[in-house]
């Protein structure tokens, strides 16, 4: 099986690798998949104003799995929370060109986008 | 030294460049069938089949007329389980195996399981993939017609006890089949020292030709009997019809040759990079796990889990060294390994495994080489793991609630 060009484009070099602090109120992080599974992904997004001004990723799995959450968070910066919500797997699948059998890794993106955007206003309605 | 390089000789092997040249002449100039009885076309291909199931014959210390030629050890496998189950099932309808065999093994089990014409014994393995001698003892009944375990597995390297099973199958008179694929050619096989019945191997992993692989099935002490799954002509004794692939067999006879005359010094040269292998990995990287047994085990084979990297990411990063891992990603079922599974290993620890399989044609300086891309690409990618963070904040694993798509 051979990679799509832009799979490999993320796996050696991949953006927004790295960790936001947690505890920050205007950090929303989501944790999605399981070890025993072999998927892991953990993305991170700073918000100020309703947009998404940073976002981090770190994740276990193989390369297209890697390469779809680097992609979220390509495209989650810049993006307004209501527009963040709207990202689909399918949009993923189609930019990195990924078969059948890499589908559920752009799955596991999206959870992982809709859980940090959850965490982020479960953090936000607890604040004022 | 050139890119890419090949370390998964478990799953195929380069053919020898001295094979190709004994199959050449076969081809085109000395093309016969080798059962044409009436002109010299088919007397001199025929003459080459005896000369190589010689050759054959003698790396595992048989006589040549218990060599059928198979179109590879899958099809020696099914015609060893079939052909023995059809044959004996006035005597009984059980058999016993382990849950780390190959496919080839354990598919043809479960499909005479669902055709209902078997009951199956699997036996476990202990943490290092090794069956026990006295479970396959306690698990003979009288119904049991036929014990297959494997030589040597193809993904963690483990050689079995084959010699104690060997002597328990004939104190119960119970037939016993190996599939040696993994074994012959590397390390002595032995089928009268072992006491085996049946064996199946094939020339594709002993840089020999893809396409032809062999079933010995025992003339003496017992005389082993099957029912034929290849019918059309009797070739083979009556056990495998079809014309025998000229070519391929003077191949598979030639490879065989080459192992007999090199298989000492070539084991010891391979053990040598092995443990160099294994030795560089394991000092530039803490957290790798050895998959199999630590001294049992085949020379050339090295299969290790990094902690908190998944295997096929790992292997996109070394995309210049053919390599194979035990993860769900790289399977086409993408479930991980059923054998690391079977070991006990941790799923987790399952998708990070890297099997390396060394052979003929590796030199030092690719070993050096892939030391050193394997530790940078492990590093980097545990710098991009949230397990490997996590693992470093303190974090215990095993007690995080993960939420599961």
């Amino acid at each position: 099986m051979a990679y799509s060009d832009k799979v490999v484009d993320h796996y050696n070099n991949p953006r927004n690798i790295g960790s936001l602090p947690k505890e920050d109120p205007d950090v929303g992080t989501g944790m999605v998949g399981a070890p025993e599974c072999g998927d892991v992904m953990k993305l991170q997004i700073k918000v100020k104003d309703e947009t998404i001004v940073d976002a981090k990723f770190k994740t276990f799995g193989c390369g297209s799995a890697i390469a779809s959450s680097s992609l979220a968070t390509e495209w989650l910066k810049g993006k307004t929370l209501q527009e963040a919500q709207k990202i689909k797997n399918t949009d993923i699948v189609q930019e990195l060109n990924l078969p059948p059998v890499k589908i559920h890794c752009s799955v596991l993106a999206e959870d992982a986008i809709k859980a940090a955007l959850a965490d982020y206003r479960k953090k936000a309605g607890k604040g004022e | 030294m050139k890119l890419p390089i090949y370390l998964d000789n478990h799953a195929t092997t380069p053919m020898d460049p001295r094979v190709l040249e004994a199959m050449l002449p076969y081809f085109t100039e000395k093309f016969g069938n080798a059962a044409s009885r009436n002109h010299a076309f088919g007397w001199e291909a025929e003459e080459a089949v005896e000369q190589a199931r010689k050759q054959i014959a003698r790396l595992i210390h048989a006589d040549p007329k218990e060599i059928v030629f198979t179109s590879g050890a899958t099809e020696a496998d099914n015609l060893a389980i079939k052909g023995v189950m059809e044959m004996y099932r006035e005597k009984g309808d059980h058999l016993i195996t382990s849950v780390t065999e190959h496919r080839a093994v354990l598919d043809t089990a479960k499909a005479l399981e669902a055709k209902k014409l078997l009951r199956v014994t699997y036996l476990p393995v202990d943490k290092h993939g090794m069956v026990n001698p006295e479970d396959v003892r306690k698990a003979i009944t009288d119904k049991t017609i036929l014990i297959s375990i494997m030589f040597a597995n193809n993904e963690i390297g483990t050689i079995n006890p084959v010699k104690e099973i060997g002597k328990i199958a004939k104190e119960k008179g119970v037939l016993f089949h190996c599939d040696a694929t993994q074994g012959v050619g590397k390390v002595p096989v032995n089928v009268q020292e072992m006491g085996i019945d049946l064996m199946s191997f094939t020339a594709h992993k002993i840089y020999g030709p893809k396409g032809v692989g062999a079933l010995y099935v025992r003339k003496k002490a017992p005389r082993v009997r099957l029912v034929a799954q290849m019918d059309g002509g009797g070739h083979e004794r009556g056990m495998r019809s079809g014309t025998l692939p000229v070519p391929l067999i003077v191949g598979f006879g030639k490879a065989c040759e080459l192992c007999e005359q090199e298989m000492a010094p070539e084991a010891a040269r391979l053990a040598a990079l092995r443990d160099r292998l294994q030795e560089g990995i394991m000092k530039g990287l803490d957290e790798v796990y050895l998959n199999g047994h630590p001294t049992q085990r085949l020379p050339h084979n090295l299969n290790v889990s990094f902690a908190y990297v998944e295997g096929e990411s790992l292997l996109m990063g070394v995309k210049e060294i053919a390599l194979s891992s035990g993860s769900a990603c790289t399977s086409a079922t993408l479930e991980p390994s059923y054998v690391l599974r079977a070991l006990g290993v941790g799923s987790d620890l399952a998708h990070s495994s890297i099997r390396f399989g060394l052979g003929r044609f590796n030199t030092p300086e690719e070993v050096e080489f892939t030391i050193k891309r394997i530790i940078d690409t492990v590093t980097r990618l545990r710098e991009m793991s949230p397990l490997y963070e996590m693992a470093k904040e303190g974090v215990d694993l095993k007690t995080v609630q993960w939420t599961v798509h």
